[in-house]
C-alpha cells in the first residue's frame, strides 16, 4: 500500500531519525510512504489570527498536492500534523480563508478555476497508519524483539490532541492510542497525569526559564510513575526534555523504538 | 484608530466571541504558564470585551503563552482564550519595529540540536 507522505522542515535536519526509522519501518509493515513533491516548511505553528493567509500557503499546496495523489496525508510531526490538520479544516470549513486561499492560488497560477481545494484530504498520523492501516495485531506479529524491560512514558503533549474540536485525534483527556503502541512493541506504559502538557514548545528559545520549569513539572510527574523514558512523536518535545530537562528521562521517538521492536536497528 | 475601533478589529482578529465569556475562571485554571503570567487568560477575554486594550498589548504574557490550547479545551462555553492573546500579540508585533526576536538573536539561541520546527514557530509568534 502506498501513502502521499510529508516529511516537514525538522525531519530533513535535526530529527532525521524520527523519518529514517519511519519510514524504513513502515516498509517492513506493508506500507510505502510516498513523498510529495516539492513541498515546503508547514510553519511550525498554526496561525490563529482570522486575517492570516499568507502563512497557511504551504499548507494549503501540500494538501492539494496529496489530493492529486492518493488522497491522504500521512505526517510524523506532531507539529506538522497540528498544522496540516487545522489549516485543512480551514478550507472545508470554506469560510473568508478558504476563499482568499483559493482565490490567492488561483491568481498565481498554482491552481486552477473551478479546481479549488476544499480540504478533500484526510490528514493522517503515523500512529493513525500503525492502527487503522498496519493493526496492532499485525505490529504485534512483526515484532522481533520486543522491548520487554522498558517501562514508558507515553507522551502526548499539545499538538497531537488541541484543539480536539479539529484534531479529533484520541479522547483529549484520556488518549491511549501511544499506550497502544507501547505495548504492541513490548513494553509497559506507565500512567501519568501530565501526559497530555506542552514541552514548552518555541518559547524555549526567549524564555527557557520558564520551560525548565514546566518540563521539571512533568518530568518529575513521569518518574515517579516509574517511567525511564517519554515516548514522542514531536521534536520540540525531544528537544526540550533533553536540553531543558532534568537530564535523567530522555524523550525517544516512536519510529526509533518501532524500528528497533521490529529488529531494524540495533 | 480609537480604541473602539481598535477593540472592534481585535475581536474580529480572534474570531473568537468574548462575550460568551461567564468569568469562571477554567481557562486560567489549568494554563501551565499561568505562575508566569501578569495578565491570566481569563482577563485576556474579558479586558478584550471591555476594551481595555493597553493594558493587554503591554503584559508579558504574550511571551509566555505556549498556543497549547489547554484554555480552549477548557472553556465550557467555546471560547478562546489563546486566539485572543494571539490577536493582541499580532497588534504588538505587526507594527514597525514590533519584532520581538531580532536576526541578530538567532545565531546565539542556534546549537546543533534546536529543531528547525522552533526557530520557525518563534520567528511566526513573535514576529511580522
Ligand atoms: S494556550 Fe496559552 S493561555 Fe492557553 S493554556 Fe496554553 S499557555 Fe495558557
Ligand atoms: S473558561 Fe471560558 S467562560 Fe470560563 S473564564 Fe475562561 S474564557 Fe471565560
Amino acid at each position: 500500500m502506498k501513502l502521499s507522505y510529508y516529511p516537514g522542515c525538522t525531519l530533513r535536519t535535526q530529527a532525521k531519525d524520527l523519518d529514517k526509522w519511519g519510514r524504513l519501518s513502515l516498509e517492513k509493515l506493508g506500507v510505502q510512504l510516498e513523498e510529495i513533491e516539492n513541498w515546503q516548511c508547514c510553519g511550525a505553528v498554526y496561525p490563529q489570527a482570522t486575517d492570516e493567509i499568507a502563512k497557511k500557503l504551504s499548507a494549503i499546496r501540500a494538501l492539494d498536492a496529496a489530493k492529486k495523489n492518493g488522497g491522504k496525508l500521512v505526517t510524523l510531526c506532531s507539529a506538522c500534523f497540528n498544522v496540516l490538520k487545522r489549516v485543512n479544516a480551514d478550507m472545508k470549513e470554506g469560510g473568508d480563508v478558504a476563499k482568499r486561499a483559493n482565490n490567492y492560488l488561483v491568481a498565481t497560477g498554482y491552481l486552477s478555476g473551478g479546481d479549488e481545494y476544499k480540504g478533500e484530504t484526510e490528514v493522517i498520523h503515523y500512529l493513525e497508519v500503525l492502527r487503522d492501516y498496519v493493526g496492532w495485531d499485525k505490529l504485534k506479529a512483526a515484532v522481533v524483539n520486543p522491548l520487554k524491560d522498558m517501562k514508558l512514558g507515553a507522551y502526548y503533549g499539545c499538538l497531537l490532541l488541541r484543539p480536539n474540536s479539529v484534531m479529533r485525534f484520541d479522547n483529549p483527556e484520556n488518549p491511549q492510542i501511544l499506550e497502544d503502541f507501547i505495548r504492541a512493541i513490548g513494553a509497559t506504559p506507565v500512567s501519568y497525569a501530565l501526559r497530555n502538557e506542552c514541552c514548552g514548545n518555541y518559547v524555549a528559545l526567549k524564555t527557557p526559564d520558564a520551560v525548565k520549569a514546566q518540563v521539571d513539572k512533568i518530568e518529575r510527574n513521569a518518574e515517579q510513575a516509574g517511567a525511564t523514558a517519554l515516548v514522542t512523536a514531536c521534536p520540540s518535545c525531544r528537544y526540550n526534555l533533553k536540553v531543558n530537562g532534568n537530564g535523567r528521562l530522555e524523550g525517544v521517538y516512536i519510529t526509533e523504538l518501532l524500528a528497533t521492536a521490529l529488529g531494524i536497528k540495533e | 484608530m480609537d480604541n473602539t475601533e481598535l477593540t472592534n478589529r481585535l475581536k474580529e482578529l480572534s474570531g473568537t466571541n468574548v462575550r460568551q465569556c461567564m468569568k469562571c475562571g477554567k481557562c486560567s485554571g489549568r494554563c501551565p504558564m499561568f505562575d508566569k503570567m501578569d495578565v491570566k487568560p481569563h482577563q485576556f477575554v474579558s479586558y478584550l470585551a471591555d476594551g481595555k486594550i493597553e493594558k493587554l498589548q503591554n503584559s508579558k504574557s504574550l511571551w509566555y503563552c505556549l498556543s497549547c490550547m489547554e484554555c480552549v479545551e477548557r472553556c465550557p462555553r467555546g471560547v478562546a482564550p489563546a486566539a485572543v492573546i494571539e490577536a493582541i500579540r499580532e497588534s504588538v508585533v505587526r507594527p514597525q519595529g514590533g519584532n520581538r526576536l531580532q536576526p541578530e538573536e538567532v545565531p546565539a539561541l542556534l546549537n546543533d540540536e534546536v529543531p528547525q520546527q522552533l526557530i520557525v514557530g518563534a520567528y511566526r509568534k513573535y514576529n511580522h
